[in-house]
């Protein structure tokens, strides 16, 4: 197949290549071994065959990359139109790396219902992928609720003592809140006539939509409102906890390092992307919230006696750190808010399967129950102590390089911003080390901790990526930077443009847009 | 008086053929033995559908299109696609039939026979347009449903669920029959087209008068809230492949009536109260169904809340076209998702309706797989999740409302199919998350309500990923009814 063509169907194949593996699965007879390493082998492929996107991805060319846009339904105007940019692209070779642990990390623990378990499973990969792919409002809603039932399964059928609670409180918190974005959805199809983002997007920036600067506020709050409980900003965070600490660790490593991404994406394409003065306006607040998020997240996470709990908070913590760095509108800031999804991805996504992994062999995931952990298990404490330096951001480490981009937007933004979010900075070292030296150091105080066996060669061969990535993303960012950064200057360059339009007289804006446009052609042709 | 044209009986041949076969199914049925299941006169009867659906299919060539009988039969598009959704759902009724009856001993060959003549009633409540035949066709529907309701005589529940429909329903028949008269007052006529020519000059008093008591007739026969009362008695009682089948097919057809009197005519007067019916029911519906503990029960509510959603494009009066498509198309995907969950519903209660608590469907997930998975999707598209019928249909529906800027209405069924997400997902939560309370086994699944199933499954989906064709179709229809 020659380079054009594969181009051009390159993020459907990456799209529906776990769905379809998922549909083959179905008719599987139930051979558990057969079946793991089947869902194994898929997700292996998609995430192979995911690397295209990178190898192929043009940073300096602006828009989306590998566009497939095709009339899906005539009436209402509905296109299957997919694309990627800087923004999503590492987004997606996250979730299809991510999957392929999960599969190894669900290796022995699932024993029931195993076949149902990974047809879930991929059947989530690829409604994630969608969500981040999707560039028609109507598919991403499509996928974007898609991802609710294989997850809320997940946790219900495969978790712990209180699935049933946490399975429905996720469900409901996540429909709840996103029907709020599908009323804003079809606001802008009735008064646009088309669910197309970028269409959509010219039409507010041109003022060619009747009735916007009425509802715009409404609107922002309707898309907001479903992103903010997926994130989750404080005070929507209530959900996060029980969902991570009943779910089965896939479950987890998915929930914390893509599914809570979808909102923090969703904010930055859709909130930034669509409504940028309306954006600024409520920044104040929301910037308030993510601050509280942090520390209060921080304190929270101290004090849990369960390893999940905490890692749960920890996360709450942590994104709040991305939504101050979206919402500072600085390069820097938002540099770093998708850098640190990145991060946040990895190293929550190891801890989770660390958390598993001791699980499996302790039944518990009280402090209490463990201490000099590292005498047993060695191996196991130097890849805990590796990702818990990551996850605190320690130079060098990957999370280093997102949190000192956040907080560099911050300060620029407004001083305060930074020095309240930069003592989240302190709390976070303060909690993951306390816990590391509670977990690990001193003596073996429970005898059945002497004879725990340390890592197996699956554990490894699971958890070695995970660390070297978090290693290679701290000393070496601009790998990875190169085609955020360049998409960030878009986004920025558009939400900044708006805004001055609207201080000069409408007539003018449309040539405003123009001299936008050139500039873009102009610095593209720089590169 | 005229010679009839030998084409106007191609205008009623669904009709004629079903009348046929529901004749010969009464007359056979003395001629088994007290212990023979009727198997026989089912798999006839589901014939006999099929044959009425050939000659719809034949009725849609464009030459058939037009008036007949002295302008009292309509057939266009729109006529076609609701007898479409009517005999599909009348096959599915008959195809679980099979096997319930024997399970429940219930050994009538009239069974069938009524619901081919039902049948009859619900096709000729689509394409009639002379108010007084479309008062005939609604009365044939009506009294077929209220044996049917009461077939599991033995069963108290089951009787009483019968009487309860039987005087309201002759009660809300009544209100339509005031109606009727008083439009006749009104503008002199009983014909749709001729209705909508005196209207259009001026509306008396007396109109609006007549549209309110039709309305309210027609709001009993769709259970919309506040004349749903008798829906979760009458579903709790009644059957389960009967409910499959009354909560789909006759509405759909009591939908098919309104849009006519409506729309065709230009009716006055009705949008407020069509507004509070639509927002009414969503919220009744939904809050009852929230507490309920049997399923049947919980499928009513959810069955009046439905019928609001549809009502909300009844509302969306500002952009017709789109209206009226999407009330067509919400109608067309919940038949088949509904027939689809009563379909399995009726499968699981075994013997005397044993199996229709909520509690019940615990371990389902273990014990039936299979079975397990379809209804979830079932569920999941009366939520309306994507790549379901239900999610395109919700979908429509509001957007359409909202180009007809009925903010607040959307917001109403926005919050509500938030809120009705979680009693169909305490179903899910109850096949998947709990363990069985008994090993009892689930009974196979037999031919007929496999076939069923699957019918009702493929065309939840096909309208879930390509609902195209339907839509346009219904487009069409909307664009025939305005004519």
């Amino acid at each position: 197949m020659n380079m054009a063509s594969l181009n051009s169907i390159i993020l459907t194949l990456v799209t529906f290549l776990p769905a379809a593996g998922a549909l083959l699965l179905a008719f599987f007879p139930r051979r558990d071994r057969d079946i793991k390493w089947f869902a194994l082998g898929i997700s292996l492929i998609t995430f192979l065959i995911s690397l295209h996107l990178p190898a192929r991805y043009v940073s300096g060319q602006p828009g989306f990359q590998f566009e497939q846009n095709i009339r899906w339904i005539s009436t209402p105007n509905i296109h299957y139109h997919l694309g990627v940019d800087g923004i999503s692209l590492w987004l997606v070779v996250l979730t299809t790396f991510l999957v392929p642990f999960c599969v190894m990390i669900s290796w022995k623990s699932i024993h029931e219902r195993v076949k149902e378990f990974f047809i879930l499973l991929l059947v989530l990969e690829t409604a994630m992928i969608g969500v981040f792919l999707a560039l028609d409002l109507f598919l991403f809603y499509f996928f974007w609720e898609a991802t609710l039932i294989p997850m809320a399964l997940l946790i219900g059928m495969y978790g712990h003592e209180r699935k049933i609670y946490a399975a429905v409180k996720f469900f409901m918190y996540t429909m709840i809140a996103s029907v709020f974005m599908l009323a804003a959805i079809l606001w802008l199809y009735a008064k646009t006539g088309t669910f197309d983002f970028v269409d959509i997007q010219n039409a507010i920036h041109i003022g060619n939509v009747p009735g916007f600067a009425g509802a715009a506020t409404l609107l922002f709050l309707g898309f907001f409102i479903a992103f903010a409980v997926k994130v989750p900003l404080f005070p929507l965070h209530t959900w996060l906890p029980d969902a991570h600490v009943e779910a089965p660790t896939a479950g987890s490593v998915l929930l914390a390092g893509v599914l809570l991404k979808m909102g923090t994406y969703g904010l930055l394409r859709f909130n930034l992307g669509l409504f940028p003065e309306q954006a600024r306006q409520n920044a104040p607040w929301i910037i308030t919230l993510a601050i509280i998020g942090i520390i209060y997240g921080a304190l929270v996470a101290m004090v849990q006696p369960n390893l999940k709990k905490l890692i749960a908070y920890s996360s709450v913590s942590h994104l709040g750190f991305v939504v101050l760095g979206t919402f500072s509108f600085t390069q820097a800031g938002i540099d770093g808010a998708v850098y640190q999804m990145l991060n946040h991805g990895i190293s929550t996504g190891a801890l989770f399967m660390l958390a598993g992994i001791l699980y499996e062999r302790r039944h518990t995931y009280d402090i209490k129950q463990f201490a000099g952990l590292a005498t047993p298990m060695p191996v196991y404490a130097t890849f805990f102590l590796i990702v818990t330096l990551s996850s605190i951001g320690l130079p060098l480490m990957n999370g280093f390089i997102g949190e000192f981009l956040i907080l560099s937007g911050a300060f620029q933004a407004k001083a305060v911003y930074g020095v309240l979010a930069a003592s989240g900075v302190i709390w976070s070292a303060t909690y993951m080390l306390w816990m590391y030296q509670r977990v690990f150091y001193g003596n073996v105080t429970v005898p059945v901790n002497n004879s725990l066996p340390d890592l197996d060669g699956r554990e490894r061969t699971a958890l070695w990526p995970m660390a070297l990535l978090a290693l290679l993303m701290g000393v070496w960012p601009m790998a990875w930077m190169n085609s955020i950064d360049a998409t960030v200057a878009r986004v920025l360059k558009q939400v900044n443009g708006s805004v001055q339009a609207t201080i000069k007289s409408p007539a003018l804006s449309l040539n405003d847009k123009d001299a936008t446009d050139t500039e873009q052609t102009v610095e593209v042709s720089g590169r | 008086m005229n010679p009839i044209p030998s084409i106007d009986y191609i205008r009623i041949l669904p009709e004629i053929i079903l009348t046929m076969f529901g004749t010969i199914v009464m007359m056979a049925d003395p001629l088994f033995d007290d212990h023979n299941d009727r198997k026989a006169l089912g798999v006839l009867s589901a014939f006999g559908v099929l044959a009425a659906i050939a000659a719809t299919v034949y009725q849609s060539a464009p030459q058939y299109h037009g008036d007949g009988f002295f302008n009292m039969i309509r057939v266009d598009s729109f006529s076609i696609f609701f007898h479409m959704v009517v005999l599909l759902v009348a096959l599915a009724a008959i195809l679980m039939s099979f096997e319930y009856l024997s399970v429940q001993h219930l050994k009538h060959g009239e069974y069938y026979g009524l619901i081919l003549y039902g049948a009859v009633g619900m096709c000729l409540m689509s394409s009639a347009i002379e108010l007084v035949l479309i008062f005939i066709a609604l009365e044939i529907s009506s009294i077929s449903t209220y044996i049917l309701a009461g077939f599991r005589r033995k069963h108290a529940e089951s009787t009483e669920s019968s009487i309860k429909y039987f005087l309201l329903g002759s009660f809300a028949t009544a209100f339509f029959l005031y109606g009727v008269a008083l439009i006749f007052g009104a503008t002199g006529s009983t014909q749709v087209d001729k209705i909508a020519a005196s209207l259009k000059v001026g509306a008396p008093p007396l109109a609006y008068v007549a549209v309110a008591l039709m309305c309210v007739g027609l709001g009993f026969k769709v259970a919309a809230a506040p004349f749903h009362t008798w829906t979760p008695d009458v579903y709790e009682g009644a059957p389960a492949p009967v409910v499959g089948l009354m909560s789909t097919a006759p509405k759909a057809a009591a939908f098919a009536v309104l849009l006519r009197v409506l729309f065709g005519t230009g009716a006055p007067g009705w949008f407020w109260m069509i507004w509070v019916t639509a927002a009414l029911s969503m919220t009744i519906g939904n809050l009852g169904a929230l507490v309920q503990s049997n399923v049947k029960r919980m499928l009513a509510y959810s069955s009046i809340a439905h019928a609001g959603y549809l009502l909300v494009a009844f509302a969306a009066v500002k952009n017709l076209d789109n209206g009226i498509s999407a009330a067509m198309f919400y109608a067309a995907s919940y038949a088949a998702m509904n027939v689809g969950a009563f379909a399995i519903v009726s499968h699981f209660a075994n013997a005397g309706e044993r199996f229709v608590q909520i509690d019940d469907y615990a371990g389902l997930g273990k014990r039936a797989p299979v079975l397990a998975a379809i209804l979830t999707v079932f569920l999941l598209s009366l939520i309306g999740i994507p790549i379901t019928g239900g999610f395109f249909a919700k979908f429509y529906v509001f957007s359409a409302a909202l180009r007809s800027s009925l903010v607040w209405l959307t917001i109403i069924g926005v919050v509500n199919s938030a809120i009705g997400a979680y009693y169909y997902l305490r179903i899910i939560v109850m096949m998947y998350m709990r363990e069985p309370q008994t090993d009892a086994p689930v009974p196979e699944v037999p031919f007929g309500v496999a076939l069923a199933l699957s019918l009702s499954l493929v065309t939840t989906i096909y309208l879930g990923v390509m609902p195209n064709r339907v839509l346009g179709y219904a487009l069409q229809s909307a664009k025939d009814l305005l004519r």
